[in-house]
């Protein structure tokens, strides 16, 4: 597959704003749209890839070289990979790794994932950067040839995020349990917005017996399986749009159950406890992101992936407008102040809108999973409910 | 925690001299650390031997000492200063060492001064190698099985159970100094043996040998709060076994999963944790099984290192300026991320480009030293370059060496592919070229794989280069797309041209017509998630570019490109003095350069920076870039050495103008025919002389001229193929040794010149604008003519000249500035001979001696030369008080005198045999660095000198010596007076004779060659058992010397004082008064204040 001899497929991203890069078909060769966001880790592009919060989106990595270690069954992080499309500068040609099982451009293809090679993805970067995030679309093959007003057209006509439910794009449709592998302390009702492997991994590891539950339940059924604790994963979509999962976690809530989410779940306890949340300009996506720990006043560099945040104060404590008592912001980036995670004060619940699972990037939070098992274990010791 | 209140001054200790595995890189770090330290508003206190650095600049600290660093010496500094605390974290092992020696002489806790950036116990942890590996293994990390052996014995019984090939690591000691792979017992007894001595806690470490494992570095930082952040990684292209600065590094890492490189990070802050590092960096070295990913931790240093600088300059993250913050007491989220401003430094950079690292070795200086690579590192310098991908920052990095076959090529290869694998298998300088023919002729990937262990991911890289260069040649015509292809690939005009079998200039032309241009990316630590405000730059062939219009004058300064033996750090102190001066003077200055251990390449010391081989076409094309953005007042070419001086020919030919003296005037003194017209037009001499292209012409001026005749190629820097020739049997030996270098033809004539016995050197160096000369200074050289001007020493002022000579010299240099047409800096060196003033030479750039004379007598040359190439006078910077009233030709009595001392590699270079390299001083310059004494008479500066280069001269014991026939007479009296101070004497059957006859008690010992049986004891041995302190001995001539190697040689590998001149020995005698009594430390700062009370 040497390129400059054989001549490649030509492919074209185009921007809602009518920008357009000219480079080389990747993967599979097509047609795709999504909102186009990039994202800046070095390494991990399998477990980005597999992502669901991915969902819906046109991936661009900041990184040139990708694909140098292949594609291996070990590093995804749910059953497909999940993005709309893949944007990358220099697609490797020999996949070099001891885990290496097969090329990433066959990955790509197998799961019919269009994306673009060859393109100066800096100034695409830097494009979003300054204009935001946007609707997108690559044409390849037969769809390369249609004229460039029916791109554009194809392009704008795409859903935009803003106010978009994919929750049911990437939940399971069946429940499904995993027994815990640590010394078991209780049970876990995850509600599966677009869950990771690792996030269930480490659930299991600290001791809880794993519930993963469609998106779809109620809150009955959550609370029917008297679980220890409640845990949202993250995913892909607007919270504004996940009304439901909100109410759910309000009943759960209101029943006492412990309760840990991450990013999107994280968004989903902003709103339970009565406050907005909003899109930012190009999001947070990288395995390099600071954030304060405000209680210890450490920093942990974190993995993270979110379009939309918690919009509440990072100073002082409120009080939740929906009636669960004190609330305080306990962690938030030391880029711009966004919130990254919340606390209550007056009942067991936290959430983080970074990935203590990192997968990929850093393992500085990870202890966030030892601090939930030790919140469930505490609860049950105060006698609260039977975590055993 | 903010900013500690408690440290109000700090002693920041240097590295001292430039040497292989220490080099300007630390002068990068303490620069950046004493700037932020007084940003700070601390007073800095500073140390460092060597004068070349920009650190030792007086504006960079309130109080700085060019003194050796010694602990006497630093007692001294710390008792008259009385700092709060030291600041050891940024001078290399040698700072390291120092901080080390005074905790345990108990100085620190005597003057109650704490150690910053690391504690003694964290040094202790990371270095001592049998603690740092319980500790790894403490944070369930692997380690190599190892054993710590003290004696050489004990060392072949652990061989037993560890197997051949074993590694050899001596304790505290850098740059892998003393260290190799033992493939047999006899060269694990030598290097063993060797390393025992070269470990000052005589010790070294025996490990498993884990040759061709993958080899990656991370670097890391840490706060008070244990905050910790990766700032890079770096991999190494070649795998384990060759050391890492004598490696191909790339970064970021390529070939790591998140897992394996998460696990590296996990491993990393467990250790840097454990090690205690907690206001600062460290580097971490990992090896990894390729085959089944088994990690092995290879050691840590607890502060910042060369590759510190390297992550620095690959990531925008400066290592060295955050290290001096955190070691006063701020946290990583208290400091700003200087390149986006509203970002904190408590993050990891990531990178959206490739940098990649290539050495730069001097092997054609020592041609007698083992060439192959090792764990010992043998490079001298290196080149930096970044692209939007691997194979362009590889191609630009090869070019960016500036020596010839350091780039891949597509011509003739004679060489069966069986016979490039053989030579590939051996990692030598050039390696990746013969992959690269290997590749060509058909090797396979799995082939190099098994005779390199070099990752596929990275051989394939080579072998997508090899495929656009057939696809290059293949093509109809030059189309934009291939040109593209080639361009994004890091393909050269030249290499395009080589393909195309047409010129360099031509393929430019094409390209241009077809508007094929780089753009230029911004180094931004982010990979553009935020807007970076630090216009650091590198080229790419991509569709945006990122250089912003100003409506200011621009200058260019080219820099000197990576360091190498004649050429490093003093060139960068000037060119980052004219950035300066020019920025201060309203210039947007705009530096290219290509070395990421320098100053010049810091993203704060320009107001552009450019990080690009320094080419006609890398060069042409920054130029045009900023061009379309603003005005260019021109180019600065005369500061950045031969690497610059070089390119003002090509530059002026496309129209773009050249700042001060012009590049004819420049060949005015290089061309030997021109120069002499100068000469003769001024009535001044120079040595009979003649030029030759080919081995029968320079016969004929030889014997015209008459030997011995010193011969050099023309246009070279540092005395490269410079010899003294003898008879025409030598001089056939030396056109057989030159031959293929490409230094001498017709276009590169070879000057022969009368050599002058007996002669003493001067060096000037100048500046002219014109209308008016003003002197730096004269500075003599203590050893005769021929030895070259960069490894004598020399002093300033000159010690030894009268009034009348001194005064001979400046007119003679005003001749010389006039008749070339000099506008900035000029350097003569002279040579008095039988009371006749010959010319030597007449350089018309900045020489290497500029920051010496700056620091000896605060003439900064460097700023005033770049203020005249744009046009003004010596008279309005005198008047402007940017210059003394009165010049360096006129030094008033009561001055101080500056000795500078070369400090020479020979210890780092072995045969294949595993012999010593030769150490005799001759034209052709072989060190690697300098370093300068001062004090208020010559024997006090000299004696100083002398201990910051090698320690001094030991003030009791045995001396050896044996000389010419030509020194018998000269050597007399410094005998007596060793004899009177009590040393005992020994002299080989010659000397002893000459000696004794002169009433000076002598033993008479056997010469090496005369060592009949086991039962005579030559001089050798008596060295090998330490029985000789000191070592007098100077070469016969060029035939005979197998006896005067053997000494030296084992005088070198026993780091014996060793003189090879009279001259120098006569200083060194001189000075021992001097020595017995201590040394007086003085600031420069106090010196400026004494020369202003004098005015």
């Amino acid at each position: 597959m040497s390129y400059p001899t054989s001549t490649p497929a030509p492919a074209v991203l185009v921007l809602e704003d009518g920008t357009r890069y000219v480079g080389r078909a990747y993967g599979r060769q097509g047609q795709t749209l999504g909102e186009i966001v990039f994202a800046t880790g070095m390494t991990g592009y399998q477990e980005t890839l597999t992502d669901p919060s991915y969902a819906g989106q046109i991936v661009l990595m900041t990184a040139p070289h990708i694909g140098n270690t292949g594609a291996n069954d070990e590093d995804m992080e749910s059953s497909r990979i999940w993005v709309a499309g893949f944007v990358v500068r220099e697609p490797a040609r020999v996949p070099s790794n001891f885990r290496s099982q097969r090329t990433l451009e066959a990955e790509l293809e197998s799961h019919d994932i269009v994306g673009i090679s060859g393109i100066d993805t800096r100034a695409i970067t830097r494009h979003i950067r300054s204009k935001g995030a946007m609707r997108s679309g690559i044409f390849s093959g037969d769809r390369y040839d249609i004229s460039e007003s029916e791109q554009l057209e194809l392009v704008r006509g795409g859903a935009s995020m803003r106010g978009r439910n994919l929750s049911d794009d990437v939940s399971t449709v069946e429940p499904y349990s995993l027994p815990a592998t640590g010394e078991r302390i209780g049970s876990v009702a995850v509600l599966d917005l677009g869950v990771k492997t690792s996030t269930l991994n480490y659930l299991a590891e600290r001791g809880f017996e794993v519930f993963v539950l469609p998106q779809s339940v109620t809150a009955e059924h959550v609370l029917s399986l008297k679980p220890s604790a409640l845990f949202f994963s993250n995913g892909p979509g607007d919270p504004a749009a996940s009304d439901a999962h909100v109410t759910l976690l309000q009943e759960v809530l209101r029943a006492g159950v412990p309760y840990f989410g991450i990013c999107f779940g994280n968004q989903l306890l902003g709103r339970a406890l009565g406050f907005g949340t909003y899109k930012l300009p190009f999001g947070h996506r990288g395995i390099n992101q600071p954030v304060l720990d405000k209680a210890t006043g450490r920093v942990e560099i974190t993995s993270q992936n979110h379009g939309f945040a918690v919009d509440m104060p990072i100073e002082g404590v409120h009080e939740s407008k929906t009636g669960f008592g004190k609330v305080e912001v306990s962690h938030y980036s030391l880029n711009d102040q966004v919130v990254e995670g919340i606390r209550c004060l007056d009942i067991p619940a936290f959430s983080v809108q970074y990935h203590p699972e990192s997968a990929s990037g850093p393992h500085d939070a990870n202890y966030l999973f030892d601090r939930f098992r030790d919140v469930v274990v505490a609860h049950a010791a105060a006698g609260a409910g039977d975590a055993k | 925690m903010p900013k500690r209140d408690d440290i109000n001054s700090v002693l920041v200790i240097g590295s001292g001299p430039i040497v292989i595995g220490q080099a300007c890189e630390f002068d990068y770090s303490g620069t950046q650390a004493c700037r932020v330290l007084r940003e700070e508003g601390v007073r800095v206190i500073l140390v460092n031997s060597n004068p070349a650095t920009i650190m030792t600049d007086p504006d960079f600290a309130d109080a700085t000492y060019i003194e050796p660093i010694t602990p006497e010496i630093l007692e001294t500094i710390i008792a008259k200063e009385r700092p709060d605390a030291i600041l050891p974290t940024l001078g290399g092992q040698t700072a390291l060492n120092a901080a080390i020696a005074l905790h345990e002489r108990g100085i620190l806790t005597k003057y109650n001064v704490e150690l910053i950036g690391a504690k003694f116990e964290a040094i202790q942890k990371g270095e001592d190698r049998q603690i740092f590996k319980q500790l790894v293994l403490d944070a369930g990390a692997d380690v190599a099985k190892s054993y710590i052996a003290h004696t050489v014995e004990e060392a072949v019984g652990f061989a037993e159970d560890l197997g051949y090939p074993l590694v050899v690591r001596p304790s505290f000691t850098m740059g892998g100094l003393g260290s190799g792979f033992a493939y047999t017992e006899e060269e694990l007894r030598r290097i063993v043996g060797d390393g025992l001595h070269q470990s000052p806690t005589t010790e070294v470490l025996l490990e498993e040998s884990i040759l061709g494992w993958k080899e990656y570095e991370l670097e890391m930082m840490r706060d008070t709060a244990d905050n910790t952040v990766v700032v890079c990684s770096i991999e190494n292209v070649d795998p384990v076994g060759v050391h890492t600065g004598d490696s191909i590094t790339v970064a970021p890492a390529l070939t790591l999963t998140d897992r394996e490189y998460q696990k590296l990070r996990d491993i990393g802050i467990d250790i840097i944790r454990a090690v205690g590092v907690d206001t600062g960096g460290c580097n971490i070295q990992f090896a990894i099984d390729p085959a089944n990913g088994r990690i092995i931790v290879i050691e840590m240093n607890p502060r910042v290192s060369r590759s510190s600088a390297l992550a620095s300059k690959a990531t925008g993250f400066p290592i060295a300026k955050i290290a001096a913050k955190l070691a006063l007491g701020y946290r990583l989220d208290e400091i700003p991320n200087d390149i986006t401003k509203v970002t904190p430094a408590s993050f990891e950079p990531t990178l959206d480009y490739v940098v990649v690292k290539v050495p730069r070795f001097a092997f054609e200086k020592f041609p007698k030293a083992d060439a192959r690579l090792t764990t010992t590192m043998k490079s001298v310098g290196e080149a930096m370059a970044i692209g939007r991908n691997y194979a362009s920052a590889l191609q630009k990095a090869l070019r960016s060496l500036e020596k010839r076959g350091s780039s891949f090529h597509w011509g003739t290869e004679t060489r069966s592919v069986e016979e490039l694998l053989e030579v590939a298998e051996v990692p030598t300088d050039g390696r990746i070229v013969t992959v690269q023919q290997a590749l060509r002729k058909g090797a396979s990937i799995e082939q190099l794989f098994e005779a390199t262990k070099i990752d596929p991911w990275f051989l394939d890289q080579i072998v997508l280069i090899n495929e656009i260069a057939d696809a290059v040649a293949a093509s109809d015509t030059l189309d934009t797309e291939i040109l593209r292809t080639a361009k994004d690939h890091g393909f050269s005009d030249a290499q395009i041209g080589e393909l195309r079998g047409f010129g360099e200039a031509d393929v430019r032309k094409v390209r241009h017509i077809l508007g094929v241009r780089p753009v230029f990316k911004t180094v931004d630590t982010c990979a553009g998630e935020f807007p970076a405000l630090t216009p650091y730059h590198y080229s790419s062939y991509d569709q945006e570019t990122e250089v912003v219009a100003s409506d200011r004058k621009k200058v260019v300064i080219l820099g000197s490109g990576p360091n190498r033996i004649g050429q490093g750090v003093e060139f960068d102190y000037s060119c980052v003095h004219a950035s300066f001066a020019l920025s201060e003077a309203g210039y947007e200055t705009i530096m290219i350069n290509c070395n990421p251990e320098t100053v010049s390449t810091d993203y704060d010391t320009s107001d552009r920076l450019y990080f690009e081989p320094l080419t006609l076409e890398d060069v042409l094309e920054i130029i045009h870039a900023e061009s379309q953005s603003g005005e260019l007042v021109g180019v600065v070419v005369q500061l950045g050495g031969q690497t610059a001086l070089g390119l003002a020919k090509g530059l002026e030919a496309e129209g773009i103008p050249i700042l001060g003296t012009s590049p004819t005037a420049i060949d005015l003194a290089e061309e030997r025919g021109l120069f002499s017209g100068i000469l003769a037009d001024a009535g001044l001499l120079a040595p009979r002389n003649g030029v030759a292209i080919d081995f029968a012409g320079a016969v004929v001026v030889a014997e015209e001229i008459g030997y011995p005749v010193l011969v050099r190629p023309s246009y070279v820097l540092g005395g490269r193929g410079m010899e003294i020739i003898y008879d025409s049997g030598s001089l056939a030996d030396y056109f057989t040794r030159m031959q293929g270098q490409g230094i001498i033809g017709p276009s590169h004539p070879l000057l022969v010149d009368r050599f002058l016995d007996d002669a003493i050197e001067i060096d000037v160096d100048a500046i002219y604008d014109g209308h008016e000369l003003y002197i730096g200074g004269v500075m003599e050289h203590i050893e005769e003519a021929g030895v070259h001007s960069g490894d004598s020493s020399c002093t300033l002022p000159p010690v030894t000249l009268g009034r009348a000579e001194i005064d001979r010299v400046r007119d003679a240099t005003l001749a010389i500035a006039k008749g070339i047409g000099v506008r900035g800096l000029l350097n003569v060196q002279f040579a008095i001979g039988a009371g006749v003033l010959y010319v030597l030479e007449a350089n018309p750039r900045a020489s290497r001696t500029v920051p010496f004379v700056a620091k000896a007598l605060g003439i900064t040359l460097a700023k005033a030369a770049s203020l005249i190439m744009v046009g003004t006078t010596i008279a309005e910077l005198k008047a402007a008080g940017k210059l003394p009233e009165i010049d360096g030709s006129r030094v008033p009595i009561d001055s101080p005198v500056a000795v500078k001392e070369a400090v020479l590699p020979f210890n780092r270079f072995r045969t294949q045999e595993g012999l010593i390299v030769d150490s005799v001083l001759g034209p052709e310059m072989r060190s690697t660095g300098e370093v300068m004494g001062i004090d208020r008479d010559f024997p006090r500066a000299f004696a100083k000198s002398q201990l910051a280069a090698y320690g001094g001269i030991p003030l009791t014991g045995t001396v050896f010596v044996s000389v010419s026939d030509r020194d018998k007479r000269a050597v007399i009296l410094p005998m007596l007076r060793l004899s009177q101070l009590g040393y005992t004497i020994m002299a080989t059957e010659g000397t002893a004779e000459v000696l004794r006859r002169n009433g000076i008690g002598a033993t008479v010992v056997a010469k090496f060659s005369e060592k009949a049986d086991e039962s005579v004891d030559t001089v050798v041995d008596l060295i090998r058992r330490e029985e000789v302190q000191i070592v007098i001995n100077t070469p016969n001539g060029r035939t005979a010397r197998a006896d005067g190697y053997e000494i030296r040689a084992a005088a070198v590998a026993g780091d014996l004082p060793l003189f090879t001149t009279i001259a120098e020995l006569a200083a060194a005698v001189g000075s021992i008064d001097s020595i017995r009594t201590g040394f007086e430390v003085t600031s420069l700062q106090e010196y400026a204040a004494q020369r202003t009370a004098a005015l």
